[in-house]
């Protein structure tokens, strides 16, 4: 029974901050994605939790427990590297059996331990093995077999799946999924894949520049961004940003983006939107599955205009086009027979009922 | 050379076959080469040899000196018998397994710190380490002799010739150089190893004993060999501390007992020092891939 609370975590190389205060509470038994890109502290705050980075300010708690000043091996931790860590010269077992020899286990309890593990990560035939005879998958599943045996309160990953090739990875994640809902340890993830993020987690944490952006559910992240920041980190291909301005129309507000291009704000939005007329450096988000081709019923929400494809990017079951409005490119996603081709024209429909409003100066969406 | 020039000129048509006709010419002054070297390095012990079957008598007669006409194993007989050599080479064995185990203590732990464990100064006293090491012992010895004698006039403990002082002496040669090594074999370990062992439960000292001697295990060997082939092998130091035979090591001992006034016992001197070359080359030869793994691993792993 773990969980784990960041409270005004602070980290600083030198003078230069990593880490500028965050908080963050993650309840027993629960998974949390830390996302960002590279150099937005997300390692440096998984490396403050396991106890491999000091800490500058504030306080780390496992169970209850300020641990700031507890070396690793007494966190009751485990931790899985990119580069997998293995002891090249000890055989899996040994790999797996090692923590729990340190602690002076009895022989019987850790054959038990491994072979329990073993068998959850189906890599029982492998205990023999030296790490260089595995290949990279199964080498991952033997860092995750050394941290379960150790029935550690808290699992931390570092970027686990990175050194993986595409196809093993997403293999590897329903395996990490799978093993945190047989074992149902507090975890700790990070990553920088989105995708990663949002499969896994019952919670994601998105970071950038030292700081928190927005936690959340990961369809919460993805249809409620609270910044621009995470509404563009976070879908892919990314949101569609586009400046526009806000004007009073018969029977609401429209959303002008171009001289030409108007779209009128759906109704319920109307209030909400109304205090930011007029004003300047508004961004226009829609994400590309919202662009789609014209189709003979006009759904409510949904409004036609017609462009010139600069680009067509067939992906088997959807292909991706893109357009140039006022100089900014915007991507759209329609069916791979809606007839797109490089330089056509065609009928789209954007499906405003899922816009967004940002307020490009605070970055906060409206 | 020649090889190379050729490789390198611009024949646009590259016909069919020019590749293998390339790394023929290439092996072809390879063996040139190799068979030039192996000559020059391998004569002076063949030369060697072919003394030490001959006799006195032999040696000393207008003969060809390349050729045995009486060959006899008098010489070695007589050095294996001598309870003198003998006492040489137990000096010997002594001394270099003794400055063996002190080096590879020292410099193991030396490096493991250097290497790993941070703290203020580390990273010139590693650089320090590595320039005592540029230090010949010929400038060394006089100073060395200093404080010999200021321990013996604080102490009044006497350090000079006694075999075991060369125990004292030598790790100052082995030592820095051993310890450079192993700095550059263990700062190739990765980091998430020490960081894994941490996790795991690992104390710094665990930590070197599981982890990083068994890793880093072609590099001890390496920095052994090293050690032992320095200690097995120095010449000036025995020379210089030690002065009667019961005290002495092989090298000095061959050269100050068979050597008597302008009288060279050439046979003897010759068998001698084969005989005193044998370990080293055992090791060797047991042990080259080791050596040669150890020397090129910091620099070749990522």
């Amino acid at each position: 029974m773990a969980q784990v609370t960041l409270r005004q975590l602070v980290k600083k190389y030198d003078e230069t901050p990593a880490v500028r205060g965050i908080d963050l509470d993650i309840p027993d038994k629960e998974f949390v994605v830390l996302v960002g890109p590279s150099g937005c502290g997300k390692t440096t705050t998984l490396r403050m939790i396991a106890g491999l980075e000091d800490i500058t300010g504030g306080d780390v708690l496992i169970g209850g427990n300020v641990v700031n000043d507890v070396p690793p091996k007494d966190r009751d931790i485990a931790m899985v590297f990119q580069n997998y860590a293995l002891y090249p010269h000890m055989s899996v077992y040994e790999n797996m059996s090692f923590g729990l020899r340190l602690k002076k286990v009895p022989k019987e309890e850790i054959a038990r331990r491994v072979e329990n593990a073993a068998q959850i990560l189906d890599i029982g035939k492998l205990l023999d093995r030296k790490p260089k005879q595995l290949s990279g998958g199964q080498r991952q599943r033997v860092a995750m077999g050394r941290a379960i045996v150790r029935d550690p309160k808290v699992f931390l990953f570092d970027e686990p799946l990175s050194n993986l090739d595409a196809k093993l990875r997403v293999q590897m994640r329903t395996e990490i999924k799978k093993v945190h809902q047989k074992v149902r340890t507090t975890t700790v993830y990070v990553t920088h894949d989105q995708v990663e993020a949002m499969t896994l987690a019952d919670r994601v944490v998105v970071m950038n520049g030292g700081l928190i952006e927005q936690v959340g559910a990961p369809n919460d992240l993805y249809h409620s961004p609270a910044t621009k920041f995470v509404a563009g980190f976070i879908g892919s291909p990314a949101m569609n940003f586009l400046p526009c301005r806000l004007e009073e129309a018969a029977g609401g507000l429209r959303v002008r983006l171009t001289e030409t291009l108007g779209f009128p704000v759906p109704q319920e939005r109307s209030a909400r939107y109304r205090p930011h007329l007029g004003k300047a450096r508004l961004l226009f988000g829609l994400r590309p599955e919202h662009i789609i081709e014209q189709r003979a019923h006009l759904e409510p929400g949904q409004h036609p205009f017609e462009v010139e494809l600069e680009v067509t990017e067939p992906m088997g079951m959807e292909t991706l086009v893109y357009f140039m409005l006022d100089g900014t490119e915007v991507c759209g996603r329609v069916n791979p027979n809606a007839g797109a081709r490089d330089g056509g024209r065609m009928k789209l429909v954007a499906d405003l009922s899922n816009m967004h409003l940002i307020d490009d100066e605070s970055g906060k969406v409206l | 050379m020649a090889a190379v020039a050729e490789t390198g000129s611009p024949r646009a048509a590259v016909k069919a076959g020019s590749m293998r006709n390339d790394r023929r010419r290439a092996l072809v002054w390879s063996y040139v080469f190799l068979f030039l070297f192996v000559i020059f390095f391998l004569t002076p012990p063949i030369y060697m040899f072919i003394t030490s079957l001959k006799s006195s008598a032999e040696v000393g007669a207008v003969t060809n000196p390349w050729w045995v006409y009486h060959p006899t194993l008098e010489n070695y007989i007589s050095l294996l018998t001598s309870p003198q050599y003998l006492t040489f080479f137990r000096n010997s064995a002594v001394v270099s397994l003794v400055v063996v185990v002190i080096t590879m203590i020292i410099s193991t732990l030396a490096a493991f710190s250097l290497a790993r464990m941070k703290f203020w100064g580390s990273t010139t006293l590693a650089t320090g380490v590595f320039l005592t090491y540029l230090i010949p012992e010929t400038l060394l010895f006089i100073p060395l002799f200093k404080i010999f004698a200021f321990v013996h006039d604080t102490f009044g403990i006497s350090l000079i010739n006694h075999w075991w002082v060369l125990i004292i002496i030598y790790p100052t040669l082995t030592v820095p150089f051993a310890t450079w090594i192993m700095i550059g074999y263990f700062a190739s370990i990765p980091k998430e190893l020490d960081e894994a062992a941490l996790i795991d439960g690992a104390g710094y000292f665990q930590m070197l004993t599981k982890i990083f001697i068994p890793v880093a295990l072609p590099g001890i060997i390496a920095a052994m060999i090293f050690a032992f082939t320095v200690s097995w092998a120095d010449f000036l130091y025995p020379m210089a501390f030690t002065t009667s035979a019961d005290q002495m090591v092989l090298p000095a001992g061959i050269v100050t007992t068979l050597i008597k006034g302008d009288v060279f016992n050439w046979g003897q001197i010759m068998g001698a020092s084969l005989l005193g070359a044998l370990p080293p080359l055992l090791i060797y030869a047991f042990l080259m891939d080791y050596y040669i793994a150890g020397l090129t691993a910091g620099a070749t792993k990522g």
